[in-house]
C-alpha cells in the first residue's frame, strides 16, 4: 500500500511577508511586494526594480546563528521558513535531544535552490585589473594574485546550490534522504514532487521540501535583462507585474524562499500533527523544444498537467483551483493558456486560473513553493487569491483569471503549476483533508 | 527498490582518460593517470597547477546538422554531457531523434533525464569586456556597467549557465519529453541522479532514463574556489601523476578536474522485450546527510555516509559479504579519506577488511558532479570484464584505515558492487549495484 503524504508544516520568507500568515493576507488584499531595487544600484539598468525580501535577519530565527553566518542570502531565507515550517509541524528543532519522537534517520529534505550570489565587489575588481583591453587577453597571475589575496574560502563554498540545503541539515539534525535540484523555475515544485515519492516508496516518514533563491544580483539582472525577459516598466513597479493582461512586458525577479512539512499520513496521525492538506498528484515533464522557448502547442506543460492528474486519480473537472505560473511573460502565459484549455477543455474557463506572481514577484527557484502555499491558503479559507493589475486583458486570453479580486468559494482541490526555462515542467495537486 | 527491476542498458563516457567508455577503463587497467599540469588557462599563482583535462574533441561530431547553430550556447559543462550522452544512448541500442530521426524505436514521452551538475563557472574572458567597459576612475562601477557593460553581455548568455541546461540540450537534441531533473548536490550529483531515475523507472513513470552527471572544474574559478578552501594540493605540481593519493599516508589534497558520465536506466521487462544488452542492474539506493557544523570536512566518524551505506545495502537486500568491489569517494583529502574509511568499516564491519576496494581519483581526478557516474561506470565495466584494476599513488595506506586497497589487478567475479559518494554541505549517497550475469547477450 502506497503512503498518502500530506502536508503539516509551512513557512515562507518573501517579498510579501516573513510569514505565511502575513503573506497570506497581503495576497488577499492584492498588495505588492514589488519595488525599486535596494540590494545594490541597479538604477542604470534596464530594469530598476524587484521583489526584494526586506528587513529581515535570519539570525532572529535560529539556535546557532554562528553556525550559518556565512550562508548565502537564499540560505538565509530558508532557514527562517524551515524554522516556521518545522514549529507548525511540532518538529523539535530547539533542543538537542529532542522528545518529538521523529527519527532522524527517517527525516530528509528535498529543496529547489539556488546559487548564491558571486562575492560582487572582488568578482568584478579582479576582472577588471587583470584584463588587458589593448591584448584583449586576460593576466591570470594578477586576477590569482586579487583572488587569493581578497576572496573569502567560505563565501566561495555558500555559492554552492547544495549549501541552503546544508543549512537545514544542520538545523535540524536531519540524516534522511536529502538532495537539492535545480530546475529553473519550476525547481521547488519538483523538489515537492519528489520529495512526495520518497514518502510514497518508504524512504521518509517527513520531507522538509521546498524552495530557496536570490538572483537580486549583478550578474542575475543582467542574464534576465539580457534576455529580455524582465518588465522595465520602471515608472511604476507596483503595476508591472500584470500576468494575462495585453500590456504585460515581463516578469519581476524575485526572491525568497518557502517551507512545506510533507509526511505520511501514518506519522502524522501517529503524532497527532495538524494536517493542512494532502498532496495527491505529481507531473514532470521535458518540452524537448528550445532552450530559448517554450513548445508553441504547449507539450510539455500539457503532459505534466495530464500526468499529475492521472497520479492523483482525478479528472480536469474535480480541479476547483488552478494557481499558474503567470509570470507576465508574453510567451508563458499565452502559451499557459493554450496548455490549460488543451487539459481542461470544455471546463477551462469555469475554473479560476490565477497569478500571485502579480504581487509576490518570480522568486525563480522558490517560486512552486511559494504559490504552492498559497493553494493550502486557499483551500484553508475557501478563497481564491487574485490576478492584480489585470486591467486591461489580452483579447486572446479568455479564462478566468480572477482579476483584482480574490473571490469566496468553494476550494477542495488545487493544481500548482511551474515552468522553467529550457522547457522543465512541474506540476502539484493537493486536496483538502479530510477525516 | 520500488516494484520494477532497472537495469543499466547504455554507458556513455568523456574523462581525463579519453573520449569514451573503452578509454576510461583500458586506462584505469593500465594505471595510467588523467592528471597532468594545467592547460585550460595559465594556472601562475594558483597555489594547484594540475587537473584532470578531456582531450580535444569536435562538438559537430555529438550534435545534428540541425542543432549546430545551438552550441555557441553550451557552455562546457553541457558540451561534456552531449557527448557522454551521445555515447551512452547509442551504446544501449535506442535509436532517438539525435541518432536517426528516421529509425527512432523509442517512446520520448516515455524517456526520463536526471543529470547531476555543477555550479557552471562564468567564463571570465567571455565577461572581461563588459567589465573593462565599466570602468570610472579606475575601478569597477556598477552604474556604468548597467548602462555600458551589460549591453556588451550576449543575450542569451544567462542560459549557458543554468545547470538544467545540460538536460535540457541533451533532451532537444535526443528528443526527451519525459520527467526531468537536475540534482545540484556537489560531488554526490551523479548518485543522487541515478538513484532518483531508477526510482522514476520502478514507479513506472518512465519505461528508460538517461542519467548520471557533468562538471567541468578546470577553470579559474573553480580552482580558485578549492585552492582557497585547502582541498586541491599545492605540493605536488611537479608530479602530476602521482598528485592525487586517496588513502595515501602521503595525501596532500585532491586534484580536480572535468568529465561527463551518463548510464541508460531501463525497466528489466522492457530491456528484455527489446533484446537490450543488459550490463548490471541497479539493486540498492541509500541517501542520507553529514551533520558537521565545519562543513569544509566530512565528519569525523563518516556517520552521515555510514547511514546511506546502510540503507543501500538494506534496499537491495544484501550482506557486506556479498560485496565484491567497492568504489569510495575517495577524494585524497586525508581527513576526509579517513572519515570515509570509518563510514565504511561501520557500515559493513568485519567484512570492510576483505572487499576490494579501488579509488578511481588517482587517475580520473575528482571530476564534482560528473565523478559517480564515472564510479559507476567503473563498476558495470569491472563486473563486465570480471576484473579489478590496481589502485593507482596508494603505495602506503594511511595509519587507522583498514580498507583493502586493491594493491594488484584482480581476476573475479563481481557479484555486487558498491559506490558511495559524499559533499561538503551534507548530502551523501550510495549505490548498489548487482552482476546481471547471463543476461550480457544482445
Amino acid at each position: 500500500m502506497t503512503e498518502r503524504v500530506v502536508i503539516t508544516g509551512m513557512g515562507i520568507v518573501c517579498p510579501l511577508g516573513h510569514d505565511v500568515e502575513t503573506t497570506w493576507q497581503a495576497m488577499l488584499a492584492g498588495k505588492s511586494g514589488i519595488a525599486p531595487t535596494t540590494i545594490f544600484d541597479a538604477s542604470t539598468f534596464p530594469s530598476t526594480f524587484s521583489a526584494e525580501v526586506k528587513d529581515y535577519d535570519p539570525a532572529k530565527y535560529v539556535k546557532n546563528p554562528q553556525l550559518h553566518k556565512d550562508g548565502n542570502r537564499g540560505s538565509g531565507f530558508v532557514l527562517g521558513a524551515a524554522v516556521q515550517a518545522c514549529s507548525q509541524a511540532g518538529i523539535d528543532i530547539e533542543t538537542d535531544e529532542p522528545t518529538d519522537g521523529i527519527d532522524r534517520g527517517r527525516l530528509g529534505i528535498y529543496l529547489g535552490a539556488g546559487e548564491g550570489s558571486v562575492d560582487n565587489d572582488v568578482f568584478f575588481r579582479a576582472l577588471v585589473k587583470a584584463w588587458d583591453t589593448n591584448s584583449s587577453e586576460m593576466d591570470w597571475g594578477r586576477w590569482a594574485e586579487i583572488a587569493f589575496g581578497q576572496m573569502d574560502a567560505m563565501r566561495e563554498l555558500e555559492q554552492e546550490p547544495n549549501m541552503p540545503a546544508g543549512h537545514i541539515t544542520l538545523l535540524t539534525g536531519a540524516r534522511g534522504p536529502t538532495r537539492s535540484c535545480l530546475t529553473a523555475c519550476a525547481a521547488s515544485t519538483q523538489a515537492v514532487g519528489e520529495a512526495t515519492m520518497l514518502i510514497r516508496r518508504g524512504d521518509a516518514d517527513i520531507m522538509i521540501a521546498g524552495g530557496a533563491h536570490s538572483m537580486i544580483h549583478p550578474l542575475g539582472l543582467t542574464g534576465f535583462n539580457r534576455l529580455t525577459a524582465l518588465s522595465t516598466r520602471n515608472d511604476s513597479p507596483e503595476t508591472a507585474s500584470r500576468p494575462f493582461s495585453a500590456s504585460r512586458d515581463g516578469f519581476i525577479l524575485g526572491e525568497g524562499a518557502a517551507i512545506v512539512i510533507l509526511e505520511s499520513l501514518e506519522s502524522a496521525g501517529k503524532r497527532r500533527a495538524k494536517i493542512l492538506a494532502e498532496v495527491i498528484g505529481y507531473g514532470s515533464s521535458s518540452d524537448a523544444f528550445r532552450v530559448t522557448d517554450m513548445h508553441e502547442e504547449g507539450r510539455g506543460a500539457i503532459q505534466a498537467m495530464t500526468a499529475a492528474l492521472a497520479d492523483a486519480g482525478i479528472g480536469y473537472k474535480d480541479v476547483d483551483y488552478i494557481n499558474t505560473h503567470g509570470t507576465s511573460t508574453m510567451e508563458n502565459d499565452s502559451i499557459e493558456t493554450i496548455a490549460i484549455k488543451a487539459v481542461f477543455k470544455e471546463q477551462a474557463k469555469n475554473t479560476p486560473a490565477s497569478s500571485v506572481k502579480s504581487m509576490l514577484g518570480h522568486l525563480i527557484g522558490a517560486t512552486g513553493a511559494a504559490e504552492l502555499i498559497s493553494c493550502v491558503m486557499a483551500i484553508r479559507d475557501n478563497i481564491v487569491p487574485p490576478t492584480m493589475n489585470l486591467n486591461d486583458p489580452d483579447p486572446q486570453l479568455d479564462l478566468d483569471y480572477v482579476p483584482n479580486e480574490p473571490r469566496k468559494m468553494p476550494v477542495n482541490i488545487a493544481m500548482n503549476e511551474s515552468f522553467g526555462f529550457g522547457g522543465q515542467n512541474n506540476v502539484v495537486i493537493i486536496k483538502r483533508h479530510e477525516k | 527498490m520500488g516494484s520494477a527491476r532497472v537495469v543499466v542498458t547504455g554507458l556513455g563516457v568523456i574523462s581525463p582518460l579519453g573520449m569514451t567508455v573503452g578509454d576510461m577503463w583500458e586506462g584505469l587497467c593500465a594505471g595510467r593517470c588523467g592528471i597532468d599540469k594545467i592547460t585550460a588557462f595559465d594556472p601562475v599563482g594558483f597555489s594547484c597547477k594540475v587537473a584532470g583535462q578531456v582531450p580535444d574533441f569536435k562538438m559537430q561530431q555529438y550534435v545534428p546538422k540541425s542543432y549546430r547553430k545551438a552550441v555557441k550556447l553550451m557552455s562546457r559543462d553541457i558540451k561534456l554531457a552531449v557527448v557522454a550522452a551521445d555515447e551512452a544512448l547509442r551504446s544501449s541500442g535506442l535509436v532517438t531523434k539525435g541518432i536517426d530521426p528516421e529509425k527512432v524505436n523509442v517512446n520520448p514521452e516515455r524517456v526520463a533525464i536526471n543529470l547531476g551538475a555543477g555550479l557552471i563557472s562564468c567564463d571570465l574572458v567571455e565577461l572581461a569586456p563588459a567589465a573593462a567597459a565599466s570602468v570610472a576612475d579606475g575601478e569597477f562601477d556598477i552604474r556604468k556597467w548597467g548602462k555600458d557593460g551589460l549591453e556588451l553581455v550576449t543575450p542569451l548568455w544567462l542560459l549557458k549557465y543554468l545547470p538544467n541546461m545540460l538536460a535540457c540540450h541533451i533532451g532537444i537534441i535526443h528528443d526527451i519529453q519525459g520527467p526531468s531533473n537536475t540534482i545540484t548536490c556537489a560531488e554526490a550529483s551523479a548518485h543522487l541522479a541515478i538513484g532518483e531515475a531508477a526510482q522514476i523507472i520502478a514507479r513506472g513513470g518512465s519505461d528508460i532514463a538517461l542519467a548520471g552527471g557533468a562538471e567541468a572544474k578546470v577553470n579559474p574559478i573553480v580552482m580558485i574556489r578549492q585552492c582557497l578552501l585547502k582541498r586541491a594540493t599545492s605540493e605536488n605540481n611537479d608530479e602530476p601523476a602521482s598528485a592525487c593519493r586517496p588513502f595515501d599516508a602521503n595525501a596532500k589534497g585532491s586534484v580536480f578536474g572535468e568529465a561527463a558520465g551518463m548510464v541508460v536506466l531501463e525497466n528489466l521487462e522492457n530491456a528484455r522485450r527489446r533484446g537490450a544488452k543488459i550490463y548490471a542492474e541497479v539493486a540498492g539506493i541509500g541517501a542520507s546527510s553529514n551533520i558537521n557544523p565545519a562543513y569544509e570536512h566530512l565528519e569525523p566518524d563518516g556517520y552521515g555516509l555510514q547511514i546511506a551505506i546502510e540503507k543501500a545495502m538494506a534496499d537491495a537486500q544484501v550482506q557486506p559479504k556479498d560485496l565484491d568491489l567497492i568504489i569510495p569517494h575517495g577524494t585524497g583529502i586525508a581527513a576526509d579519506d579517513l572519515a570515509e574509511a570509518k563510514a565504511i568499516q561501520s557500515a559493513l564491519g568485519e567484512a570492510a577488511a576483505k572487499i576490494p576496494v579501488l579509488p578511481t581519483k588517482s587517475m580520473l581526478s575528482n571530476t564534482g558532479a560528473a565523478s559517480g557516474a564515472l564510479d559507476v561506470i567503473a563498476a558495470v565495466c569491472a563486473m563486465a570484464e570480471g576484473k579489478i584494476p590496481a589502485a593507482k599513488n596508494c603505495d602506503r595506506k594511511t595509519d587507522s584505515c583498514n580498507l583493502n586497497i586493491v594493491s594488484q589487478e584482480q581476476e573475479t567475479k563481481i557479484g555486487y558492487a558498491l559506490c558511495c559518494s559524499y559533499t561538503y554541505g551534507g548530502q551523501t549517497a550510495a549505490l548498489v549495484l548487482k552482476n546481471s550475469d547471463g543476461e550480457a547477450v544482445r
